[in-house]
């Protein structure tokens, strides 16, 4: 392996399950060379990027990026910073919340950018690619092709030597295409030495390359120029020739010109829109628009991203109430609630929206079921479009493990099933291979014209538009024009659709004077990487991982700010669990509930009673007058206690006969009955010493001694001083676990934690940077309700006011730790919140020392109570709050909790892999 | 019909979903058995293994007796300190109860001068102060009483008390524990699973497809309500037969069908809750913010742990929103103290009706909670 050879591929393999995603692939790419990847859906095009890119784990076979085995993480740490690596997803390494300039800020704090450089870099990267104007806008409100240009911007900032993006322009409109190739081809002249890989589904992109290689059932197809390709496969494009590779004897002929007469129609339209408005706040995203599509049409939806297009289906479907205007479907008022019409309408939406836990042919099941297709009907049916879209063979597999492409024909067969005479399709090829994009148009055509089935479909491919009875094109929430393909490219006087397309946004553009993110085909303004010629590499130790746990830190905290629902329920719900617990919990044993079944009724039985109802212990019921109401009275929990006075008692006790008296307590609560117990006893005593002084002939004997009891840290022994540390302990246990336990699970789901596979840091540095701002919260919280304790409750701290606080940090430090154990070995963010809660409660509430005293418990118990800090801090709490215990006494308790935080985090360190499977 | 034939459908989907999630599974598993089991032998409000110390300024033949009178289970052995300790002892918790008898002690109980005798409680251990406070009061003055007059009937009350406490003669918590820890596991259960599936299909979008088919909101709650109740039914029975019945060895006195109706109506309410609050978050994150104050708040305050009764009346008014405090009072009633359905009908009528009221305002806000998302 030369110099020259960036990336060496040998024999590489690669498995998921029972499916062989690549099979002995061996190549090699020289510096500064550019690499087409193309190939059908689910050939393994993402996964051989994803093990070129080292964001994936190696199985089989050697990769070596820049000289080096990537299976090595040193290796795959030191050279990260002259690789960059774009998944695919619009936007899919962006934080939604975060705005454009945040975004960027972010990732080049991640690569060690330095601060003047960085706002240098910054600014000229989003002047160059015409962003400026948006740098405040958060990244989840931009359109699709400004999502890209943001990420490859965000992957550009360290210069990287490498630059592999995976379908980059996969479901952005035609504009927003042209412009990103336009900064592809820009960075490629300025940087010339750099090598770019990338995986696309467009075969016009495909030529730009200087190589082409063709993936196919995870092996290497065909590897050479465009013209070799051609030449070798006999055909005139190479969209013919990835089709003829995929299934060789499948009509090529047909490909691109495929489109047969539409028969005249007449009748109502199946969907007329009249005037249809939608605003969300102050932002029209709809802006009046009308238009009609005859029954049996296919019409096609064309547009800018964030024009307004998937709003508007939405509309139509149901889904969005309508702010003005009216729309019908197959000439019936749109109503959310019509069951009847959407029976017989079939929509696929943008994103994917169908159970990825469910199996393929579960999910079609489902939903023959739910469209009310006949039992008998069922099995045949999804037969036949398990055929028709090529899904045969992922039955049993469940979609999220299925690529892109084969996940939108799921989609598409699941919109199809039911035979509906209306489909509402939401860019349904997007992301798919060129031949099932055919196979799929085709079927589409098919349905129009043998069954008239109206379809109203939007793209972003202009080849797919031409095959559209008509077209409608959008921009800006206005519809620009409507017309058939020949008529609209002849209104422009252009040549293709391609062209008038761009033609129709621009003049509407110059009219409307809008801030345009790009001109078309101009070159970027300005360059768009650095002049120096080796890329700076980050810095290591101390200072360096540090400023990479800022730059993580300083992330989560404008996502966890920005979210202000949550960020509010994570203060407020803690204060009102405070208040209601200081209210509401108590060991006291006050106003039981007693009544007297009183047979003997003399002066004498009154007067126990008496001593009874003037405790302030117990509150007297109505009295009992037989047995069996008493029992009843129990059983329905209406008396704690029941006292039988026998006949004859006054008697008896007069003469000294020692009368039995029964007491009857409900058992149902020992803690209650046992004081009950206490009680009765402690008045009884009182009742015969009133007496002993009254009576002289009665002789009761005096007892021996008294006994003074002494209520220590709590004379009044009122629940509240020990109940609000409890609270205390129990709430910051519980609300950091889980805002941070869903941390890292979120991440994962969503994809962003790929930033962290390709970048410089560790994942150390990432789990205490996200960790850091939640620490912040949750203190902030703390303090919060230890000024409530003292303020609102009365309570004072008897310790150390310090010796609290610092108690309070290292609490929630050690309970966020635990959030992000839990959130390491958790696959989703439901397993994530229940694993916490089910976890932290067990240790929190029963083994604390809190409901009941830490000191009794024995072997397990002792030990679950003693791996979660939550014992530790109810210890320093009590001592702080009640016993003026400081610091320096406390002080292992400190430890051990700081230490289970450490203990957390290593293991957590050790569960998260930098790395897919 | 058709209306039942959907929510079977979707129930069924939905229970299937569940399944898919082995670690889930595996939780609920975890806390029908392993935690109830741990909770209910782990927390005692019994006075259990007490630490108690002596100091003995007498060191006489009484006061010797004094310190091998308190005896397991109540008591650990009591251990003989200074009375320069006690301050330190108490402050390191490490005694709940420290017994001072002072120099003469016992010369002065012979010439009936009646000493004073100080007994050191630590209050912040509220469950065992008070209790246990009582219980060495009495031991000291039964062995006093023995030690004085040996032929002497030991209580010299003008009247015998004949204490029974019924339904449960010797004060077992383990029964009480088991139970409550099971209504733990049932609220939280019942509260997050239904929660979750709903932000997890508005996270995933899966929801916007669901209401472009022809099924109504109500189809769709209901399914949830349906097949998050009847997972947690289900782990409630193993969790009964398994873990109460069978490990623990619980004897339940009451009706064990009517438990089970209650229970299921107790989660029709529960998961109602769920859903609703589930329309109030749009993102998994904001809804664990919100679920753990609110399963805290009911279980905390659900009457078992501290009853309603000595709460402030504007609190124990707004708990009766509760169908935790509802179904805590149903289930002492009816697994304790044997109590039939014409008892606790009213608790029955609450939770149904609390539920009721949840599902119908998750009902009205579904839709609402659509067109935000956007």
């Amino acid at each position: 392996m030369g110099p020259e050879t960036t990336v060496l591929c040998n024999g590489v393999g690669h498995r998921y399950r029972a499916t062989q995603a690549l099979e002995h692939v061996s190549f090699s790419i020289t510096r500064g060379s550019s690499t087409a990847l193309l190939g059908p859906d689910g050939v393994g095009k993402s996964t051989l990027l994803g093990l070129i890119a080292g964001v994936r784990k190696l199985q089989t076979g050697q990769i070596a990026v820049f000289g080096g085995d990537m299976r090595s993480q040193a290796h795959r740490d030191e050279i990260a910073h002259r690789l960059a690596y774009m998944p695919q997803g619009l936007g899919r390494t962006l934080y939604p919340s975060l705005s454009v300039a945040e975004n960027l800020d972010f990732m080049a704090r991640l690569f060690a950018v330095g601060r003047t450089q960085r706002r240098q870099r910054i600014d000229h990267l989003l002047g160059a690619v015409g962003l400026s104007a948006f740098s405040d806008r958060p990244a989840g409100q931009l359109s699709g092709g400004m999502k890209q240009k943001l990420s490859l911007c965000c992957t550009l900032l360290h210069d990287p030597d490498i630059l592999i993006l995976d379908e980059p322009t996969t479901g952005i409109d035609p504009l927003s295409r042209r412009q990103f190739w336009a900064l592809i081809e820009a960075i490629r002249a300025e940087r010339p030495q750099m090598t770019l890989i990338m995986a696309t589904a467009y075969m016009d992109e495909a030529a730009r390359f200087g190589r082409v290689l063709v993936l196919d059932r995870g092996r290497i197809a065909e590897d050479g120029s465009v013209a070799e390709v051609l030449e070798r496969t006999a055909t005139a494009t190479l969209e013919q020739a990835f089709a003829r590779l995929h299934a060789p004897d499948h009509d090529v002929s047909a490909i691109g010109s495929y489109q047969s007469i539409r028969q005249h129609q007449d009748g109502p339209p199946a969907i007329r829109a009249q005037g249809l408005t939608r605003r969300f706040g102050s932002f029209t995203a709809v802006d009046n628009a009308s238009f009609e599509i005859r029954r049996g049409e296919i019409f096609g939806f064309l547009g800018s991203n964030g024009c307004g297009k998937t709003t508007t289906m939405k509309m139509l479907t149901g889904l969005l109430p309508v702010t003005e205007g009216e729309a019908w479907l197959l000439g019936k008022p749109v109503k959310s609630h019509d069951l009847a019409t959407r029976l017989d309408v079939g929509y696929m939406s943008q994103s994917f929206s169908l159970y990825r836990e469910l199996s393929v042919r579960a999910n079609l099941e489902l939903h023959a079921r739910l469209y009310r297709i006949a039992p008998d009907q069922r099995a045949p049916r999804i037969a036949e479009v398990l055929r028709e879209f090529g899904l045969g063979d992922v039955v049993s597999a469940k979609p999220e493990q299925l690529p892109l492409g084969q996940r939108q024909r799921l989609q598409l067969a699941v919109a199809c099933l039911h035979k509906p005479s209306v489909l509402i399709l939401d860019e349904p090829t997007s992301g798919v291979d060129p031949a099932a994009r055919d196979r799929f148009w085709v079927a589409l055509n098919k349905m129009s014209r043998q069954r008239n089935v109206t379809i109203f479909v939007s793209t972003h491919f202009m080849g797919e538009a031409t095959r559209c009875d008509r077209i409608s094109l959008m921009h800006a929430g206005r519809v620009l024009a409507i017309g058939t393909p020949d008529e609209l490219i002849k209104a422009k006087a252009a040549q293709t659709l391609d062209e008038a397309f761009v033609r129709y946004i621009e003049a509407e553009m110059q009219a409307k004077d809008e801030v345009r993110p790009m001109s078309v085909d101009a070159r970027p303004a300005g360059r768009l990487t650095s002049e120096r010629q080796i890329p700076q590499r980050p810095g290591r130790g101390v200072a360096a991982s540090f400023n990479r746990i800022r730059a993580f830190a300083i992330r989560e905290g404008y996502e966890l700010m920005r979210d202000r629902i949550r960020l509010a329920f994570a203060m407020l719900g803690p204060i009102i669990l405070m208040m209601t617990f200081g209210y509401g919990i108590s060991f006291d044993v006050e106003d039981l509930r007693f009544a007297v079944l009183d047979r003997d009724q003399t002066a004498q039985s009154r007067r126990l009673i008496d001593a009874f109802a003037g405790s302030r212990y117990f509150h007297q019921q109505t009295p009992v007058y037989s047995d069996v109401e008493g029992q009843n009275r129990l059983r329905k929990g209406e008396l704690r206690l029941l006292i039988s006075i026998p006949q004859g008692y006054g008697r008896d006790i007069l003469s000294n006969k020692r009368p039995e008296i029964g007491f009857f307590i409900d058992g149902t609560k020992p803690f209650t009955a046992e004081t009950t117990r206490g009680y009765v006893q402690g008045i009884i005593r009182h009742y015969d010493a009133e007496r002993a002084r009254e009576i002289p002939q009665a002789i009761p004997a005096p007892p021996p001694f008294t006994v003074e009891p002494r209520f220590r840290y709590n004379q009044e022994f009122r629940s509240v001083f020990a109940m609000i540390p409890g609270s205390l302990m129990i709430i910051i246990a519980m609300i950091p676990a889980i805002i941070a336990a869903v941390g890292i699970v979120r991440e994962r789901e969503i994809g962003s934690i790929s930033n962290l596979y390709t970048s410089p840091a560790g994942v150390a540095e990432f789990l205490l940077g996200k960790q850091f701002p939640y620490v912040v919260v949750c203190f902030a919280s703390y303090v919060t309700l230890v000024l409530i304790a003292v303020f609102h409750f009365g309570l004072t701290i008897k310790g150390s006011v310090p010796g609290l606080l610092l108690a309070g940090l290292v609490y929630v430090f050690a309970a966020t730790a635990f959030g992000i154990l839990i959130s390491s070995f958790t696959r989703t963010q439901v397993a994530a919140l229940i694993a916490t809660a089910v976890i932290t409660q067990v240790p929190v509430l029963s083994f604390s020392g809190f409901l009941s005293p830490a000191g009794g418990l024995e072997g397990v118990e002792a030990l679950i109570g003693r791996s979660f800090p939550a014992y530790y801090f109810q210890n320093i709490a009590i001592g702080s709050f009640a016993k003026a215990r400081g610091f320096l006494d406390l002080g292992q308790d400190y430890l051990a909790m700081f230490g289970l935080g450490v203990i957390y985090l290593c293991i957590a360190r050790l569960l998260v892999r930098k790395q897919e499977a | 019909m058709l209306w039942l034939q959907n929510v079977g459908f979707l129930t069924f989907k939905e229970i299937w979903s569940f399944l898919s999630d082995r670690l889930l599974l595996g939780f609920l598993l975890l806390s029908f058995t392993f935690l109830i089991y741990n909770d209910a032998t782990g927390v005692d409000t019994e006075v259990t293994n007490a630490d108690v110390a002596v100091v003995d300024s007498d060191d006489s033949a009484l006061s010797r007796r004094y310190r091998d009178a308190l005896l397991p289970p109540f008591f650990k052995p009591a251990v003989l300190i200074s009375r320069s300790q006690i301050d330190a002892v108490m402050d390191a918790g490490s005694f709940a109860f420290v017994i001072d008898i002072p120099a003469d002690f016992e010369a002065d109980i012979l010439r009936g001068r009646t000493p004073a005798l100080q007994l050191n409680i630590d209050a912040t251990a509220m469950s065992q102060a008070g209790v246990g406070g009582a219980y060495i009061e009495q031991i000291l003055l039964a062995e006093t009483r023995t030690y004085l007059q040996p032929n002497r009937p030991q209580d010299s009350l003008p009247l015998l008390i004949v204490d029974r406490a019924l339904f449960n003669p010797n004060l077992d918590s383990l029964r009480f524990q088991a139970i409550e820890a099971l209504i733990e596991q049932i609220t939280l259960f019942a509260l997050l699973l239904v929660g979750a599936a709903v932000i997890r299909e508005r996270e995933q979008g899966t929801i916007e497809h669901l209401l472009v088919m022809p099924l109504r909101a109500s189809e769709i709650a209901a399914s949830k309500v349906l097949a998050n109740g009847l997972i947690v039914l289900c782990a409630v029975l193993v969790g009964l037969a398994l873990t109460v019945r069978l490990v623990l060895q619980v004897s339940i006195e009451g009706s064990v069908p009517l438990f089970v109706l209650a229970t299921a109506l107790y989660i029709f309410s529960v998961t109602s809750l769920g859903i609703m609050l589930s329309t109030i978050a749009s993102t998994m994150p904001q809804f664990g913010m919100l679920i753990m104050p609110v399963f805290l708040f009911l279980r905390m305050l659900s009457g078992s742990t501290s009853p309603l009764s000595s709460m402030p009346n504007t609190l124990s008014t707004l708990l009766q929103a509760s169908p935790t405090v509802h179904f805590v009072n149903l289930a002492q009633a009816v697994l304790f103290r044997d109590a039939g359905l014409m008892t606790v009908w009213p608790e029955i009528a609450k939770i149904t009706g609390l539920g009721a009221v949840f599902l119908l305002i998750a009902l009205s806000r579904f839709r609402a909670m659509l067109a935000r998302q956007r």
